[in-house]
């Protein structure tokens, strides 16, 4: 059933879910949501399941005119939504009329927005998962980002909602240009020196330009390597911090590659990744160390506010 | 290869066991050995396992199984390697090549570096059997080796930005074949017309850690006949009776 035309495409909008399980060692990248949390609560929005498909919005966002009447829900960064020129509340569910047309401005914080539709994007899975991933031309619609012409389908079996939600303003996130985020130290600690580490771990970073849904080239203070190192590759996983001998870290997101031989110095803790999913060129970010059983706490933290924000829509 | 494997924590979601130091046949068989033995023991909140040259690495869910309860399982699963032996039958694959010309621009390179004949490289690359050590760069990409010393070659000094599906590439003492087009600083010797790589399979990847592969050269018209073949679906480079995947 098709559910919006795409009347411009924006900069590089595609279809995303929480990604693909158990192909890393036939190389196949996890994909999926840049953000995690923000395609979780767009789903929670609309009564979706969980993994349901979104679209992911970066920076510059598309124009969509609805063919039917259904239900949105934009959250993530904002990036200014709009609903026939008029600006629209993210966080809450939309009612979309047929005729409607949906649309960005300006981006005010974060990076990506996320647009879930009531019942989710119908495209086919691929290798369990239809979130996009270019470099293979695999998901979404037909494994790349939008075009001119498109039109995004949903399912016939989707019912109109009766309920209107909203997610409380205490848990709505704000993404700043100053990105906090907390890393174990590791795999490859032996290819630093003292010094190296503790450059990491005291300096802000800026976020290149070479950034993208592969990974963000860093700008700052040089790490410093000890003299002989390794670089026999590894697995690697998004959120891993590697620095290659130019001692600029490199952060692999969603679409990097599984293997990779720079020395790893760090990897983000899974619950603020998705803080770095709202990163954009020329934001900052600081490094904050933290031990394995604090990162397991903050990991269930993350879980029971996700389950406290589910069961507060519920009632 | 270490006398005990390290641990090392991989972020809050992953273990990395590294088994030794080098690119070597021994140290990456130890790893097959070490991600069937993961795999076989079916750990609970254990999720996938990624073997590379010489470690593995295992994503679990921390909100299910500790840290060090992982390492504790899997140091017990370390003491039987030495006595395993796998049940799995390790699988060959034969790739057939058409080596030099267009579809291999850089095999006059490789000559000349060893100061070898065009047949000599041909023959010693293709009598020689490689081990899948790993697969990555791009979804399918196997990392084979070893590659004998004699035609062992350092990369592009300039990497290509296109170098086409199929291609057949050296790079120090590895061989790989590019499963689709893609970036690639490999020095490029041939190409297979068998396809590597397609998510509709089941699992999506022709080759598998720890198969072994050999190359057999042909001529442009076999290449064309086995990529008819290809296309319908109809192609198993598998010896025996292992099935397509």
């Amino acid at each position: 059933m098709k559910l919006f035309r795409v009347i411009n495409p924006g900069f590089f909008t595609t279809v995303q879910d929480l990604g693909r399980q158990g192909f890393l060692k036939y190389g196949v990248p996890v994909s999926g949501a840049m953000d995690d949390f923000s395609l979780l609560l767009a789903n929670m929005l609309v009564t979706n399941k969980p993994n349901d498909a979104c679209l992911e919005i970066p920076l510059i966002g598309p124009e969509l005119e609805a063919l039917k009447d259904t239900q949105i829900a934009i959250t993530g960064g904002n990036i200014s939504p709009q609903i026939n020129g008029q600006d629209i509340e993210m966080w809450q569910t939309l009612k979309i009329k047929e005729g409607d047309v949906v649309s960005f401005g300006k981006t005010r914080n974060g990076c990506r927005a996320y647009l879930s539709i009531r019942g989710g994007i119908n495209v086919p899975p691929v290798l369990g998962s239809r979130s996009t991933y270019i470099r293979c031309e695999m998901g979404g619609i037909k494994g790349r980002q939008l075009k001119t012409g498109d039109f995004i389908e949903g399912f016939n079996s989707a019912k109109v909602l009766d309920v209107k939600l909203s997610l409380p303003e205490d848990y709505i996130p704000t993404f700043s240009n100053e990105a906090h985020v907390r890393v174990v130290l590791g795999p490859q600690l032996d290819s630093f020196t003292e010094k190296g580490v503790e450059t990491f771990l005291s300096n802000p970073y800026t976020i290149s330009l070479e950034a993208d849904r592969m990974g963000y080239r860093l700008d700052g203070s040089v790490i410093e390597h000890k003299a002989q190192i390794e670089t026999i590759s590894d697995a690697i996983l998004p959120g891993t911090v590697q620095v290659p001998p130019n001692g600029k870290p490199i952060i692999t997101m969603k679409d990097a590659q599984t293997t990779g031989g720079y020395p790893k110095i760090a990897t983000l803790i899974t619950s603020d990744l998705y803080i770095l999913g709202q990163a954009k060129p020329k934001d900052t970010v600081y490094f904050h160390e933290i031990a394995l059983p604090e990162a397991r706490r903050k990991l269930i933290e993350y879980k029971r506010r996700l389950r406290m924000i589910e069961k507060g829509f519920c009632k | 290869m270490y006398p005990s494997a390290k641990y090392v924590p991989f972020g809050d979601r992953a273990l990395v066991v590294e088994l030794g130091s080098g690119i070597s046949p021994e140290v990456n068989r130890r790893v097959h050995a070490m991600h069937d033995a993961v795999s076989n023991a079916k750990l609970l909140g254990v999720g996938e396992c990624v073997p590379t040259y010489r470690s593995l690495l295992i994503t679990y869910d921390p909100i299910k199984l500790s840290s060090k309860k992982l390492v504790s399982a899997v140091k017990d699963l370390e003491k039987t390697l030495a006595t395993y032996t796998s049940k799995r039958r390790q699988r060959k694959a034969i790739i057939p090549v058409v080596y030099g010309g267009d579809f291999g621009p850089d095999l006059s390179k490789v000559t000349k570096y060893h100061n070898l004949k065009e047949k000599d490289v041909i023959r010693i690359h293709s009598e020689h059997e490689y081990m899948v050590y790993m697969i990555g760069f791009i979804a399918g990409f196997p990392y084979l080796g070893e590659l004998p010393d004699k035609i062992a070659t350092p990369r592009l000094e300039t990497p290509r930005f296109r170098v086409p599906e199929g291609s057949v590439g050296i790079a120090e003492k590895q061989t790989g074949i590019y499963p689709r087009e893609a970036p690639g600083g490999w020095q490029i010797i041939g190409r297979t017309p068998v396809r590597l790589f397609d998510p509709t399979w089941h699992p999506p990847a022709l080759l598998q850690p720890s198969d072994l592969v050999k190359f057999k050269p042909v001529t442009i018209i076999e290449f064309q006949q086995i990529q008819a073949t290809v296309s319908r679906g109809d192609y198993n480079p598998f010896l025996q009776r292992n099935k397509k995947p």
